[in-house]
């Protein structure tokens, strides 16, 4: 082999690791650190808070990234971040070792197109048309019209909730496998609302004017029927720490669950739980 | 040593310019090798690739639908996209008066400079609804997203297209017009066989745009898994598939996604190799030389 080529491979690969240890090596600073990941549910509101703690606590760093509930557990698991975020109950083998702290609540509600006369669904109803065995709307007192399922994504933290609370968790009925398949929350509602005959399930945080939200079991899903428990689909959110918080972490967790905390949670259309 | 370090430095510097590409790719499709084999060792070659079901949380991946998805999307699309585009560049290099080519032109450039998830909104707010009503069902579809797609690779068909017929030697047009042959009969008999290789590398241009296209493809095709029985029926293609659900994924579902990620590089290249055959097989020789 030619010289010429032996020797311009090693300055490649001189420059390629000189880069990588240029922009590997982070230079440390004294200011405390908090790195916040897991359900993309909880993200915007895990923001909004580490907006405000930062505006008042200018030492303290705090970043927040996405990445799913199950990242946000496996991630205090490895220490890659000091709080992992979760968008619904433990599951009882996944609490060893972790301390839990209920930051909000949230409802998921089903929504429906504004036109639609249907107002109100049981939670079977809900089950059955989300499964496909109801896939007509004058099966429940609405036009005769076919049933337009919209869900989201595989691992969506709201689909999730979703199945666990109204299709009866994995062993229960499965999504309508023809159900549109929407990737966030925006695009649900974008087809929700341009859609007579569709049905999806949103966050109640992203509930706005231009769609219905369906009454479920009677009852409409707000703030108060939440917090007292008769709105059925609703979710805790949950900052998770490795063992139990301490240090900045901890006057993190506490702040948020402090009156001013909350009141900012109550502003990103979350439940706050005190 | 050379006696000129400078020419010698430059030479050099050049190298790794120009080879720094190719180690890049080669890292790519090597992480993306290393993190998809795992999975297709773990479910099976076979039952990865023609499996019917995708269901991570009941531990089924199979993408045969979406390989399917993927395929007629892209082929939908270049149906649409190859004739409007090839007319489009032959009105525009042949018969368009100076002042219209004016116009044209940078409006079919802004074409391909608006980005893709513009694209895939307006066809989310104002395409499916549209479709819905004309055809039914959810207007999520196989046929909405390749409209999409089409308006997204007509302007590297019509760009790339007009070029080539442009430099097809002008004596080609003048020989033709002067044994008598009409505009059209020059455009149809001389000007395009001239120009079809260049015209076959738009298509492979666009095609490797259109299997590759995810955000747009997303808001529109209703990602849902399964083999489309009409062209109005929602898919799912490889690329959404991976970007759907790579924010979640762990453990071997993340490990299928980047099998996923083989699957489309080997669907382009195969796509590649036969789009190159035919360049080169299509070739006009001219003297020495070829166009």
């Amino acid at each position: 082999m030619d010289t010429k080529y032996i020797i311009g491979v090693i300055v490649l690969l001189i420059v390629i690791v000189g880069a990588y240890l240029a922009f590997a090596g982070g230079s440390s600073t004294e200011e405390e650190k908090i790195t916040i990941a897991g359900s993309t549910s909880v993200q915007p509101v895990a923001e909004k808070l580490a907006e405000k703690y930062m505006e008042k606590h200018p030492n303290v760093k705090i970043t927040v990234q996405g990445g799913g509930s199950s990242v946000g557990l496996k991630s205090i698991g490895d220490g890659t971040a000091d709080i992992g975020t979760y968008s619904s109950e433990l599951k009882d083998d996944e609490t060893a070792g972790i301390t839990s702290y209920e930051i909000a609540k949230d409802g998921i509600v089903i929504a429906a197109n504004n036109e639609n006369s249907v107002n109100d669904l049981t939670t079977e109803q809900a089950k059955e048309i989300f499964g496909g065995n109801i896939t007509n709307w004058d099966a429940v007192d609405g036009v005769s019209a076919t049933i337009n399922v919209i869900t989201r994504e595989d691992g969506s933290g709201t689909r999730d909730a979703f199945i666990s609370i109204v299709m009866g968790g994995k062993e229960g009925t499965p999504i309508l496998k023809t159900a549109v398949v929407q990737s966030s929350t925006e695009a649900v509602k974008q087809s929700v609302k341009g859609d007579p005959n569709a049905i999806g399930y949103i966050s109640l945080a992203d509930l706005s004017d231009d769609i219905k939200a369906l009454q479920v079991d009677g009852v409409s899903p707000s703030n108060e029927t939440i917090l007292d428990g008769t709105y059925k689909i609703q979710r805790p959110f949950l900052f998770l720490t490795k063992g139990d918080a301490e240090g900045a972490t901890l006057d993190f967790i506490n702040w948020v669950l402090s009156a001013e905390g909350q009141e900012i949670i109550k502003e990103t259309g979350a439940v706050p739980v005190k | 040593m050379p006696k000129n370090i400078d020419e010698y430095l430059i030479e050099k510097g050049l190298f790794i310019t120009a080879i720094s590409s190719v180690v890049i790719i080669l890292l790519i499709i090597v992480f993306i090798f290393w993190e998809g084999y795992p999975a297709i060792l773990n479910i099976g070659f076979f039952d990865f690739l023609f499996g019917m079901e995708w269901s991570p949380s009941n531990d089924l991946y199979g993408i045969f639908p979406m390989i399917i998805g993927s395929l007629a999307i892209t082929g939908l699309s270049l149906l649409m996209a190859i004739p409007l585009g090839i007319f489009c560049a032959i009105f525009m290099a042949e018969i368009a008066p100076k002042q219209m080519r004016k116009i044209l032109r940078p409006t079919i450039q802004t074409l391909s400079g608006i980005p893709s998830v513009v694209y895939g909104f307006f066809g989310l707010i104002v395409l499916v609804p549209f479709m819905r009503v004309q055809f039914g069902g959810t207007g999520f579809s196989m046929f909405t997203a390749s409209i999409i797609l089409t308006v997204m690779i007509l302007p590297i068909i019509v760009s790339v297209s007009e070029d080539a017929i442009k430099s097809v030697p002008s004596e080609y047009k003048e020989a033709s017009m002067a044994l008598g042959a009409t505009h059209w009969q020059t455009i149809k008999n001389v000007l395009f066989p001239a120009a079809i290789p260049g015209i076959i590398t738009s298509i492979i241009l666009g095609m490797g745009r259109a299997i590759g296209e995810t955000l747009a493809i997303i808001m529109v095709a209703g990602n849902v898994v399964q083999i489309p029985s009409s062209i109005f029926d929602p898919v799912r293609a490889l690329t959404s598939n991976i970007a759907i659900e790579m924010g979640y994924a762990t453990g071997i579902h993340y490990n299928a996604l980047f099998a996923t990620g083989i699957v489309l590089i080997f669907m382009i290249l195969v796509l590649l190799v036969i789009a190159n055959y035919f360049h080169y097989k299509k070739k006009v020789t001219v003297g020495g030389g070829y166009l």
